[in-house]
């Protein structure tokens, strides 16, 4: 088994969690999904810290982001795949 | 792993069975704080818990103070009481409740008397109280007397991968053998609050949880100032990756593994429709949730975190745990079970909630807590509003 860099939770999801202290621009990460036991890769384009998310998919201004297999929020900023995902470009729809 | 059938802990006078043997000195209101911090500090073998609130309360507002108040007497973990308050009706009042337990219980008012000799009086009735408490012996008990309460905090996406679903997974193993257990953060269920009510084992238990949840929202519509991004999530939850309150809830909701819930708990009621999974109404601000939850009868707590958060509580050992590494090394001194290996995949959930048992049961058995051992007992009311 490879060492894991990337969480997805559910196979729905379009963002997965960066679970080593950091991934680099244009690092290959092995990502694990843990609802299925699956593996996939992901380059990724930005710095990413621990427990930050990564685009899984190039996502466009008001898509939703899927996490857990749920809505967690709405897309406000165009985000291509392996991305960093934060406030910056993902916004609650509540409230 | 083989579920332990038993813990060692002290059986009350109600059939109840706490992890603790306290006793405390229990303050009405504000302005008896001094006092019974005085009493606890002559009387080794004493806590006072002092707060902030408990004058010209009135309402629903009130009637929480006084559940708050008599549900932390009574809380088995707790061995006797000494209520202090400055007037003799209200003190009477908690003195009586906490006594339907059978416990020694006593009040003493101020008013009148003055602190000093108020603190001569409660000092004697502490000593006798402490040195009786002193000879109760730890015996055998069922599993089925662990009531476990469990809140989430200073949470990070590695809380939603790991340490909340280690929780879950410790739930889905012991509500089997008859535990009663409780989670709570109604704010924190807001994105995943349609997803909770269908965890509800009746009708009646959703339709509870929908009306909570809504009548939750609608306050928050009304007094929100802003969108509550600065509050909701907090600045640690976004330093640790977490974008919005709907991730938040659904990481948080993890704790209560497959579990249903039985019923809808108003903040700091006891449960009483038998052993299973209840939810409470509480803030999701930790200190004001434990101390709800204690104040249900709940007698040892779970606490997954991701940034650090460091609460604990005067009666009800917090039982920390965290599945960040960062956390887990630089602040080893908070945390009480290391889940981080689930992360690097060396560890995986099973075995991870087989490791909360394990401490879960040394911590009801005795062993302090981190929280315990710096002395953390954080003990906050809930306010619902302005007083009169």
């Amino acid at each position: 088994m490879s060492n894991t860099d990337i969480i997805i939770h559910d196979e729905k999801d379009n963002v997965g969690v960066v679970v080593i202290e950091k991934i680099t621009p244009e690092q290959d990460c092995n990502c694990w999904i843990m609802e299925n036991d699956k593996s996939d890769l992901i380059q990724s384009k930005d710095e990413i810290p621990l427990g930050h998310k990564i685009a899984m998919a190039d996502l466009n201004e008001g898509d939703t982001i899927l996490k857990y297999g749920h809505d967690i929020g709405k897309v406000v900023k165009n985000i291509k795949k392996g991305e960093h995902v934060h406030v910056h470009n993902v916004k609650t729809k509540k409230w | 792993m083989e579920i332990p059938k038993s813990f060692l802990g002290y059986k009350r006078e109600n059939g109840r069975a706490g992890t603790r043997n306290h006793v405390i000195i229990l303050p009405v209101d504000d302005i008896s704080n001094a006092c019974a911090e005085a009493v606890a500090n002559n009387i080794k073998g004493t806590i006072a818990l002092p707060h902030s609130y408990g004058r010209l309360q009135f309402g629903a507002d009130l009637e929480l103070h006084f559940r708050t108040m008599i549900g932390t007497g009574k809380n088995p973990n707790v061995a006797a009481v000494i209520v202090v308050g400055i007037e003799p009706k209200w003190t009477k009042r908690i003195v009586d409740a906490i006594a339907s337990t059978g416990k020694p219980v006593e009040g003493f008012s101020i008013e009148g008397v003055g602190d000093i000799d108020t603190i001569a009086k409660v000092s004697k009735k502490a000593q006798e109280f402490s040195m009786w408490a002193s000879e109760k012996q730890r015996e055998e008990c069922p599993m089925s007397d662990l009531w476990i309460s469990v809140k989430c905090g200073e949470s990070d996406t590695t809380s939603g991968l790991a340490s909340n679903p280690t929780v879950g997974n410790l739930m889905d193993k012991l509500e089997p053998l008859g535990v009663h257990l409780c989670f709570g953060e109604t704010s924190e269920l807001t994105g995943a609050e349609t997803v909770c009510e269908k965890r509800g084992k009746t009708p009646e238990a959703q339709a509870k949880f929908k009306k909570t949840w809504n009548d939750y929202n609608d306050f928050i519509l009304k007094e929100a100032t802003d969108d509550l991004s600065e509050s909701q999530p907090t600045a640690g939850n976004i330093a640790g990756g977490l974008t919005t309150i709907e991730e938040k809830a659904f990481g948080n909701f993890q704790k209560i593994g497959g579990c249903q819930f039985i019923d809808v708990l108003e903040p700091a009621e006891e449960p009483t429709k038998g052993a299973g999974l209840y939810f409470m109404d509480t803030s999701s601000a930790a200190a004001e949730c434990v101390t709800l939850q204690a104040a249900g009868g709940f007698n040892i707590h779970l606490f997954p975190t991701g940034q650090g958060n460091i609460i604990g509580n005067p009666i009800e050992p917090v039982i920390k745990l965290t599945a960040n590494p960062l956390t887990a090394k630089n602040m080893s001194e908070h945390i009480d079970v290391d889940v981080s290996k689930i992360l690097s995949r060396e560890m995986n959930l099973s075995q991870a909630g087989d490791e909360l048992i394990k401490s879960t049961i040394r911590v009801a058995n005795g062993r302090l807590t981190c929280a315990e051992s710096l002395g953390h007992k954080e003990f906050v009311m809930t306010k619902l509003y302005r007083s009169a």
